[in-house]
């Protein structure tokens, strides 16, 4: 109580004082899913967070970072609690993370009614890209159609002349299979949504797709239900019969358990492990060493730009984070190393980047990887922006 | 046609497995008048038992029955640790005990395997599919899980109907008092069914882990439906929980495989795709109010109460 009081006291007495106005500490907010059959996510997205304060001496601009992370169990409705308990009695200055776009829709309002940067670390919702662009929002991800429509595009050069869509039904999966069909030249012979997250068995899907005699079969299925997935499309005989493309379905994650039917899937995306800036060499070999036995994912890399992306704005501002106007135009030059290399923010506070094509790969230990293979698309803009009112 | 019959084995194969868990469930809660939500959690034993003992011995099949050895052991020892306890005392006791029991289950895979789940791969023999009609091919996993609980359906029907174990299970379903007052070992017999409604319940989970992987809280969601499928086909009914598990499982893929085209009849093809996944799942339990308004003790009630 004492603490409070005198904590209060300081921060009247500062506010009192705008000169002087440099806060103590950074306070971030994280938000992900650390409980559950996703938890290994969010774990990754903690691992890399907590891996860019090492690389820069947990200091933002000089000043001590504190983060408090919050699980958001995989639950709109519990994200959105947490989002409320992180601003409205942690105070924070920042609020990061979120894997999931139906959570960070449902979180998103309190967040930006307070004034409260929110950085999306993975989701990328298109409401949040077109006309409810906000100038508190930033994304270190992509915009969820991105991916998908680099997969298209990728269909296209293959030759590909039908497809068969599949993906869960939410706010992200939607998203997926729109983006894909909005660059896809062909015809989309059939779509499939299925119950998320509870769904996991896929052959009523999979039997239909299989009687629709597609060219291809496009999928987006995150976290363990890659795994899933990849299982099922094997055994039902699809495998060598109709090819599978992905976006968001093989990571380094589910990868272990997908082994050997992840071989020969392409996926889309806009980081790989292998990319060769020094930034990112440095990431993952760092990350590796801290964690043996565990390779980042594109969720821990979009977390670890994330806390540089802040770190900028802080050290940009001074420390002075209550002028909010001023963050703002620091993190809208996205003026730090991002480990997917350099990249611009469009209008509204999405990536301008390189989408690449992804393989998994078998070296002889039998131990799996993924590499990048040819670059889809550069500097790729979402097509929401220019719905966005901010200019 | 073809994709009809095709789903139809799906909805069967789905069936079958949902029966597996089910008859243990619908068992215990009608023998033993207990409450099991951590049915759930020996399911998801189960399947983590296959993967580690099959890593162990190279062998799928090996590792299956290791698994299955395993799950029975672990279901008795928690009847003779844990359930013993309970037998006589409110619902609601039952309740609070055993889903402390899966937050109990839960944590001990955490901590014995890890959060990130495991893969069981399967064999190449079963890692195709055969033709099983002219021009369809079915998996040949989901077909060989179609035999193997159809042969444990059979053994089922003869340990219950026709040996002196099944006798004093029937009895006990029907009026358990009365079993006791006959000097029956109602101990032995309780700490056995508990066993043997585990051991079904790993063995679904180990025939689920090729397909869905192998991570914890596996059997949270899976176990929902159980429950519904003992409502509908009566407390301690093998004979309704099978009836009722092949409809479920029937209703639930076909629902999902036909209920989209069904629905883009009516309303346009946006809406009909988002809204149909979340109307097909409810289904089921539209099934299950409709059993409960017509027949409440379920389709084929066991005890004569």
């Amino acid at each position: 109580m004492r603490k409070a009081l005198l904590a209060a006291t300081a921060a009247s007495l500062l506010a009192a004082a705008p000169a002087a106005a440099q806060q103590k500490t950074v306070k971030i907010g994280f938000i992900s899913t650390f409980s559950g059959p996703v938890a290994a996510i969010g774990n990754d997205m903690r691992n890399s967070f907590e891996l860019a304060l090492d690389h820069m001496g947990r200091k933002m601009g000089g000043l001590p970072v504190e983060v408090i992370y919050e699980d958001d169990g995989f639950k709109p409705e519990v994200g959105k609690q947490k989002t409320e308990k992180l601003i409205e009695s942690d105070k924070v200055d920042f609020i990061t993370g979120y894997i999931w776009s139906n959570v960070l829709l449902a979180s998103v309002k309190p967040a930006l009614d307070s004034k409260t940067f929110l950085i999306s670390a993975n989701a990328g919702p298109h409401q949040l890209a077109g006309e409810g662009c906000s100038p508190f929002f930033f994304s270190t991800s992509w915009q969820n159609d991105q991916t998908p429509q680099a997969m298209g595009l990728y269909m296209n050069q293959k030759g590909v002349k039908t497809v068969f869509l599949i993906g869960p039904n939410y706010a992200a999966g939607k998203d997926m299979l729109a983006g894909v069909a909005s660059t896809f030249k062909g015809k989309v012979i059939g779509q499939e949504l299925t119950k998320w997250p509870d769904q996991l068995d896929f052959s009523a899907e999979l039997a239909k797709a299989k009687d629709a005699k597609p060219d291809a079969i496009f999928v987006f299925y995150p976290g363990a239900a890659g795994a899933q997935f990849l299982n099922q499309y094997v055994q039902s005989g699809l495998k060598g019969q109709i090819p599978l493309y992905t976006a968001f379905t093989i990571d380094e994650l589910t990868l272990p358990r997908q082994k050997d039917t992840a071989l020969g899937v392409p996926g889309a995306q806009q980081w790989v492990n292998d990319l060769p800036n020094e930034t990112n060499k440095k990431f993952v070999s760092d990350y590796r060493k801290k964690h043996p036995g565990l390779s980042p994912t594109f969720y821990g890399a979009q977390s670890y730009d994330s806390a540089n992306l802040i770190a900028s704005a802080v050290a940009a501002t001074k420390g002075n984070l209550s002028d909010k106007a001023a963050v703002q135009k620091a993190m809208e030059k996205a003026d730090f190393k991002s480990v997917r290399g350099n990249f611009k923010y469009g209008n509204n506070h999405f990536p301008i980047q390189n989408f690449y094509l992804q393989e998994a790969v078998k070296d002889q230990e039998g131990n799996f990887a993924l590499k990048t293979v040819a670059t889809i698309v550069e500097n790729d803009q979402d097509r929401f922006h220019d719905k966005c009112p901010m200019k | 046609m073809t994709l009809f019959i095709e789903q139809c084995l799906n909805g069967l194969q789905f069936g079958l497995l949902l029966f597996l868990l089910a008859a243990g469930l619908t068992l215990v809660f009608g023998i033993m008048d207990l409450v099991n939500l951590a049915h759930g959690s020996l399911y998801m034993l189960g399947a983590y038992f296959a993967a580690t003992f099959a890593a162990w011995t190279g062998s799928f099949v090996l590792g299956a029955v290791l698994a299955l050895g395993a799950t029975l052991l672990v279901g008795m020892a928690i009847e003779i640790i844990a359930m013993r306890r309970l037998y006589g005392r409110d619902h609601l006791d039952h309740v609070l005990a055993t889903f402390g029991l899966i937050l109990f289950f839960d944590e001990l895979v955490r901590l014995i395997w890890g959060p990130s789940g495991m893969s069981l791969p399967l064999p190449s023999w079963l890692n195709t599919s055969v033709r099983v009609l002219p021009g369809i091919d079915y998996s040949a996993y989901k077909l060989s899980i179609i035999i193997v609980s159809l042969a444990v359906v059979v053994f089922l029907y003869f340990l219950v109907m026709r040996t002196r174990i099944g006798m004093l299970i029937r009895a006990g379903a029907s009026n358990r008092e009365m079993v006791g007052a006959l000097g029956v070992n109602i101990k032995l017999l309780f700490t056995l069914v508990f066993g043997l409604g585990a051991a079904l319940a790993g063995l679904a989970g180990l025939m689920q882990a090729p397909i869905l992987t192998v991570q914890i809280g596996m059997g949270e969601n899976i176990l929902i439906l159980a429950f519904v499928i003992t409502v509908i086909g009566g407390i301690g009914s093998i004979r309704g929980a099978f009836v009722a598990a092949i409809l479920v499982g029937l209703i639930d893929t076909l629902g999902r495989a036909y209920f989209t085209d069904l629905l883009r009849l009516v309303f346009t093809k946006e809406t009909a795709a988002t809204a149909a996944p979340a109307l097909s799942s409810m289904l089921i339990y539209l099934l299950m109010a409709i059993v409960l308004v017509i027949k409440p003790e379920g389709l084929f009630s066991a005890s004569g109460k």
